[in-house]
């Protein structure tokens, strides 16, 4: 048996210095991909029937801009019923009551069986199938009474056909999302005490969460584009606005640039989003880190190396 | 089959602090009492019939081989499981039913989570939770279930943490802490709800050999300080330093149960002798 004796200061090693490896293949990779970005960018910005003038002068317009707006509107209140009505039919869906999860999957059996778009349109005409509606006890008394005309404008067609339907999706999101959390968890909440809604809410869900977020993050990307579908109802979004212009100017191909552009500028913001999001869901585990942080990171090292 | 020693009442130098232990009603004579407890999953039975009784401050450990229905019948104590056959009372009152005349009627989920108030849990796998910290983990139950205000849960959760040596470890997420100091905070939290009876599910099978001790030794405080426990353990010498009573368990009943200096260095069933000559 040997022994290290602790009290004699080890000399601190040598650290090794050596010729890093050349990644050559990497340089000419860089090079080829580089020559073809640059010549692929030339040619567009030089080609004129994309229609950069005209995307130029269109971009900042008013109508433009509300557009966006009412495509953000849109998203964030699909969104918001998504979500939570995702919870809500997912909580009914793992109930023990029978009835309670039957009627959770009859709900996503329709809302995600038949296309969104037609439910859009059926919403949009809602008014053909139940023209005036009451809110009362059935059979008994009614206390307030609506016409469907007034109530279901376009605007509120889009919003139930696109979260509606968003509800069935994130229901089987945050599904996932619950029965991956440890069943332990559930049990040591039970032995305290909690009750089933409080197990729920504190110790369940936030957990499940790291597992919902990115696939909501990816749904909220895609609600954001796929409420465009609206645009057939003629509630104006960013894509009706840019038809209402194309439709007069005829510059068609210019305005799908333009709308398809304000999408990306968009979508790459939620991106970012979701990665703060994910951040500060996933604390307790490991820390993730942004690609500016690793990049400063690494030249730390870089930097510590040499000095 | 079981042996008809009765466990001692109290250990003499520990009167005092049980004593405080008790209700003010003069107490149940039993914190546990468990009638002919069967428990089966489908067709498979795991508890054939189950006759126990632990009386307040006592220390029990239970030991057997795995599959044994050790851990299954410390889960039916706070009504994690549902038992099929027998009576269990905690506390002096039935566990999950109420009895009126000759009739149970199945307690509502909610009564139950209140009897489960008084019974502390200690899970082999720590289960604490990961998006807390370990003073949020401490704070959790008096806060959301007792509905006490937070600085004074907070004080209280301090003061536990502290009495598990875990005081500089406050602020610490689970995931940044060893399996035994986890284990130290699963304890804290159990506490923090001011249980009448601690149940230990193999508190120490999930710990490098290092971190057992650490462990037993809050455990051993907290016998000490006139805990009533059930403790599903392999340790042995846990056992037989720290318990009143030891029960061996195998194939869904109590083959032996009297004091553990007794069941270990002289068991009387060939099973508990086959088990211990094996652990030993």
């Amino acid at each position: 048996m040997t022994l290290t004796d602790e009290t004699v200061p080890r000399e601190r090693p040598t650290e090794i210095k050596a010729v890093p490896v050349r990644h050559y293949g990497r340089w000419v990779a860089a090079a080829l991909i580089l020559y073809v970005a640059v010549w692929a960018a030339y040619s567009v910005a030089n080609n004129e029937r994309f229609g950069w003038d005209t995307i130029n002068a269109w971009f900042w317009d008013g109508s433009i801009l509300d557009g966006i707006v009412m495509t953000l509107e849109l998203t964030v209140i699909a969104m918001l019923m998504g979500v939570f009505g995702g919870i809500l039919l997912a909580v009914m869906r793992l109930s023990p009551n029978p009835l309670i999860s039957g009627v959770a999957w009859l709900y996503v059996w329709v809302f995600r069986g038949t296309p969104v778009l037609v439910q859009i349109i059926l919403w949009f005409y809602v008014k053909a199938l139940i023209p005036t509606f009451s809110l009362g006890i059935p059979f008994g008394p009614t206390f307030v009474h609506f016409n469907a005309n007034d109530l279901i404008t376009a605007f509120v067609a889009g919003c139930l056909g696109l979260g509606l339907n968003e509800a069935a999706y994130m229901s089987e999101i945050v599904r996932a999302g619950i029965l991956s959390v440890d069943p332990g968890q559930g049990e040591a909440a039970t032995a305290l005490g909690m009750s089933r809604a409080k197990i729920m809410r504190r110790v369940v869900l936030p957990q499940a969460m790291r597992v919902i977020i990115p696939p909501t993050g990816n749904e909220t990307i895609s609600m954001l584009k796929t409420s465009s579908l609206v645009s057939v109802i003629a509630v104006p979004d960013l894509l009706y606005s840019v038809q209402i212009i194309y439709n007069r100017t005829y510059q068609t191909i210019p305005m799908l640039l333009l709308a398809s552009i304000w999408y990306l500028v968009m979508t790459s913001v939620l991106t970012v989003g979701q990665f703060y999001l994910e951040r500060y869901f996933g604390r307790g585990t490991a820390q993730r880190q942004t690609m500016l942080e690793r990049f400063v990171a690494n030249l730390r090292i870089r930097g510590g190396r040499s000095a | 089959m079981a042996s008809d020693d009765r466990p001692p009442l109290l250990k003499a130098d520990e009167e005092d602090t049980v004593s405080g232990n008790a209700p003010e009603t003069g107490g149940p004579e039993f914190m546990v009492r468990a009638e002919g407890v069967h428990k089966s999953f489908g067709r498979l039975e795991v508890l054939k019939g189950i006759d126990l009784e632990v009386r307040p401050g006592e220390v029990m450990c239970v030991i057997g081989p795995s599959g044994s229905g050790k851990s299954t019948f410390l889960r039916c104590i706070n009504h994690l499981e549902k038992i099929n056959g027998g009576r269990l009372w905690v506390n002096g009152s039935l566990v999950g039913y109420r009895q009126r005349g000759d009739r149970l009627y199945e307690m509502r989920e909610r009564e139950v989570a209140e009897q489960r108030r008084d019974i502390g849990m200690v899970f082999q796998r720590f289960n604490l939770f990961p998006h807390m910290t370990a003073l949020g983990n401490v704070m959790e139950a008096p806060v959301q279930v007792k509905g006490l205000p937070k600085a004074q849960v907070r004080e209280r959760a301090i003061a536990l943490l502290e009495r598990v040596g875990l005081g500089d470890k406050m602020d610490a997420y689970p995931a940044q802490l060893s399996g035994g100091q986890q284990q130290r905070v699963a304890i804290a939290r159990a506490l923090a709800m001011e249980p009448a009876l601690m149940l230990f599910d193999e508190p120490t099978s999930a710990l490098d050999p290092e971190l057992v001790g650490e462990v037993l030794e809050v455990m051993k405080q907290l016998a000490v300080d006139g805990m009533t426990m059930i403790v599903v353990t392999h340790e042995i010498g846990f056992a037989r330093e720290v318990g009143d009573s030891l029960v061996f368990m195998d194939g869904g009943v109590v083959v032996e149960h009297g004091r553990p200096r007794d069941v270990i260095e002289n068991p009387q069933h060939p099973r508990t002798q086959d088990f211990l000559s094996k652990v030993l």
